[in-house]
């Protein structure tokens, strides 16, 4: 009797998910804000500042699409995710949107039933040594400690590599980022490898920055993107294009500076003129009004603005471009035509 | 003759008391003290020296960082910049200057600024409301008082109508009245009757009603969602909420557990044993991650709340079982003379078995509060920013990031005077009953 009650009951929330999930557009708009999942805070890429205020890479991307949307870059409420949990909350319905540098696997874009809506982040593993160790490249480091967090795919990765190129290691378990910057400075091991964005975030903060230096060697690939439910193709679409207009703001010239200028009347570039919405009806595509892509850039800039504001060589964090630069500059980003 | 005889010499006593000698240095004052507590033999002796030496060596590493503490910068790179400049680099200085900047973070999370003050009133409500639960030296009548707060406590941190508290509040004004009518008649359809019609104006009328009389009446404070809640404020709510509810909760437990009535015996062991048997972080998950899914999506109920009721059910089974112990501590006779007064069963447990037995669970029942307490950190590991959580949120931030000991310290120090001042009642409140015992 229990049981049948108990199963009428799922079967009823599923049909309820099922049919809610069908328009998450609606829904964010009658709601009147985004539910946008990030991490409880990750150096760059999402954290509250002293006023509680979310900042960072990943936050920028939540801001531009509900400013596309409403035309406010302040209609988000953010979910901070754990590892554990992220994913649950994006299908369950609890947020819309999970920007919390997730990798972009074909498990997660199958199985687990999401589509990432792009790539906001190229990354990949690496290493960090002392300087005074005297290694060039990871190749040198048979026999070497290493720093690892466990039930991550950086250990299995890392397990990949040496074993190919056929070098020992003795990989010392930690649980957090914390907890191996504590443990790589007292010395506990020679190597620290994660993602090169933590690597160099981590070595932001060191006493002695100078003192530490990232091999050359990227181990894996890691493209960090925000992803949404399976299911909803307006919704994923919709987010996918907030993205890539931020990407193309860039590629075109479109910055927060010139936006103003450049949107108050066709400009003679028809690309710019049809993402700006001056020309063209492409808002009309995605169910929103003619000014969204200018609204989502006028947010945080473009792409370019925000990886130079939150993550960029003028931050502690000092991340150079690299596979994250333009195609037009030999990076990865290459967001299709507006047309 | 005197004289004569104070001239006689005489080998065999002393005729004139000996002026009063100091004790040996050994016997008296500090070394006294400290040959018999510290040095009585050699390996204590020994054992001293070398408790001594761990004493100094921690406070020698410890206290320079705390001492040369710098309070006042905007970022750790700053705070290295004024320890250089004043200590020299190698210098060991704590940065306390993230308490002093994030502070408010740390007590309110994301709570508006504007609307401190309500955390705060609510606070000191919180102590007022628990005073005279707590102290039996303020007059009994004050009681009423105390059980208003929760619902005011409620309507200040969460804001919005003032009607729905207020209503949900008059469910046990309807309780006492059905229970006062139907009492008349027979004690069982009394109790039936009181959790159904209760049960049913809090699902159907309350919420309802109160949208009714708010339209009509508007009265009302901004409403602020509980994502907004953080740093101790957090822990408090979840930790304050789940003691004042598991109490009762355990009690009944304990006499179901008790109970003769085979379905409540069953349905209560089953109850304690399966949330005992599982950790807590398994039903914070349950709570934050299953619920999701059973509920409609859209229905969006309460993390904070869902996580309440979690803690809540998790420590009133423990409590369940520290007030059984007592049960069971109670003499039979007590028993058997309740019965024998003619006391019908709740008479006989409100009067004069239940006294006894929280009585001499105090012990017991204060230890599962103060791991419940604590425990609440444990939220950290679903996404809300208890002050756990929010070390890793100011860590995140370029400011701060590389920072742990100074956040640590000040959050350990935060949770001791919480759970020593907990452990200290438990032990005056057994004083006190235990003169009264005599």
């Amino acid at each position: 009797m229990k049981n049948t009650v108990f199963l009428g009951t799922l079967t009823v929330a599923g049909l309820c998910a099922a049919a809610a999930s069908a328009a998450t557009l609606d829904d964010v708009k009658a709601r009147g804000n985004l539910n946008c999942g990030v991490t409880t805070g990750l150096t760059g890429f999402a954290a509250p500042d002293a006023n509680g205020v979310w900042e960072g890479f990943d936050v920028d991307v939540c801001r531009a699409v509900a400013a596309a949307i409403f035309g406010d870059k302040n209609a988000v409420q953010f979910v901070p995710t754990t590892g554990e949990t992220r994913f649950t909350a994006l299908s369950s319905g609890e947020i819309d949107l999970l920007a919390r540098n997730t990798t972009w696997t074909m498990s997660r874009d199958t199985d687990l039933s999401f589509d990432f809506i792009g790539v906001n982040y190229y990354d990949g593993q690496g290493f960090m040594v002392p300087k005074n160790l005297g290694v060039t490249s990871a190749k040198d480091l048979d026999g070497a400690t290493v720093c690892i967090q466990t039930g991550t795919t950086t250990e299995l990765n890392l397990a990949d590599y040496f074993r190919a190129n056929n070098i020992s290691y003795e990989p010392v378990p930690i649980q957090t980022n914390a907890e191996a910057q504590q443990q790589y400075l007292a010395g506990a091991c020679d190597v620290y490898t994660t993602d090169a964005s933590g690597l160099a975030a981590t070595r932001a903060t060191f006493e002695a920055p100078a003192d530490h230096v990232l091999l050359p060697e990227i181990i894996s690939k890691e493209p960090l993107g925000p992803l949404v439910r399976h299911g909803d193709n307006e919704w994923g679409d919709l987010t996918m294009w907030v993205l890539n207009a931020l990407i193309a703001a860039e590629e075109l010239g479109i910055t927060s500076a010139n936006i103003a200028d450049m949107s108050a009347a066709p400009t003679n570039n028809p690309e710019v003129n049809r993402i700006l919405g001056t020309e063209g009806e492409l808002g009309a595509m995605i169910g929103l009004e003619n000014d969204w892509a200018k609204n989502a850039i006028m947010a945080g800039g473009n792409y370019g603005e925000i990886f130079e504001r939150n993550i960029g060589e003028n931050t502690p964090i000092g991340l150079a471009r690299g596979l994250n630069a333009q195609w037009t500059e030999g990076g990865l980003l290459y967001a299709p035509p507006f047309r | 003759m005197s004289d004569t005889d104070s001239q006689v010499t005489n080998a065999y006593f002393r005729e004139t008391m000996l002026a009063q000698q100091t004790p040996p240095v050994t016997e008296t004052g500090a070394i006294k003290w400290l040959r018999e507590n510290l040095f009585p033999t050699w390996l204590n002796g020994i054992m001293t020296i070398v408790a001594l030496y761990a004493i100094w060596f921690i406070l020698s590493h410890i206290g320079p960082w705390f001492l040369n503490g710098i309070w006042d910068a905007q970022s750790l790179s700053e705070c290295r910049e004024i320890r250089d400049a004043t200590l020299g680099p190698d210098a060991s200085a704590a940065c306390f200057a993230v308490i002093s900047d994030r502070w408010q973070q740390l007590v309110f999370g994301f709570y508006p600024q504007s609307a401190y003050w309500r955390p705060t009133l609510a606070f000191f409500l919180m102590l007022a409301g628990l005073a005279p639960v707590l102290f039996g030296a303020i007059p009994r009548r004050w009681l009423t008082a105390s059980m208003l707060t929760p619902f005011v406590i409620y309507f200040l941190l969460w804001g919005g109508s003032v009607w729905v508290p207020a209503f949900i509040a008059l469910g046990f004004v309807v309780g006492g009245l059905t229970a006062r009518v139907l009492g008349r008649l027979n004690q069982m359809v009394a109790l039936i009757g009181t959790v159904l019609i209760v049960g049913l104006y809090w699902a159907f009328i309350a919420v309802p009603l109160a949208n009714a009389v708010h339209s009509i009446l508007p009265i009302g404070i901004m409403a602020i969602p509980s994502s907004e809640f953080g740093g101790f404020m957090l822990s408090v709510v979840i930790g304050m909420a789940a003691i004042i509810l598991s109490l009762p909760l355990g009690i009944v437990l304990a006499l179901a557990r008790a109970s003769d009535l085979f379905l409540v015996n069953k349905l209560a062991i089953g109850f304690i044993e399966i949330i005992r048997g599982v950790p807590l972080i398994v039903w914070l998950f349950t709570a934050s991650l299953l619920l999701n899914y059973f509920l409609p999506p859209g229905t969006n109920f309460d993390l904070t709340l869902r996580v309440i009721i979690m803690v809540t059910l998790f420590s009133a089974a423990y409590i369940a079982e520290v007030v059984r112990g007592g049960l069971a501590a109670v003499p039979k006779g007590q028993y058997e003379g309740a019965d024998s007064l003619g006391l019908d069963y709740w008479q006989s447990m409100r009067l004069i078995v239940l006294p006894q037995a929280l009585k001499i669970s105090i012990p017991g029942i204060v230890n599962t509060f103060i791991g419940l307490f604590k425990d609440t950190t444990l939220v950290v590991f679903i996404g809300l920013l208890d002050p756990l959580g929010l070390t890793n949120s100011i860590r995140a931030s370029t400011d701060w990031n590389g920072i742990y000991w100074e956040l640590y310290v000040f959050i350990g120090l935060m949770f001791f005077i919480a759970c020593y001042a907990m452990g200290r009642y438990s032990m005056y409140l057994e004083r006190k009953l235990q003169r009264e015992n005599r």
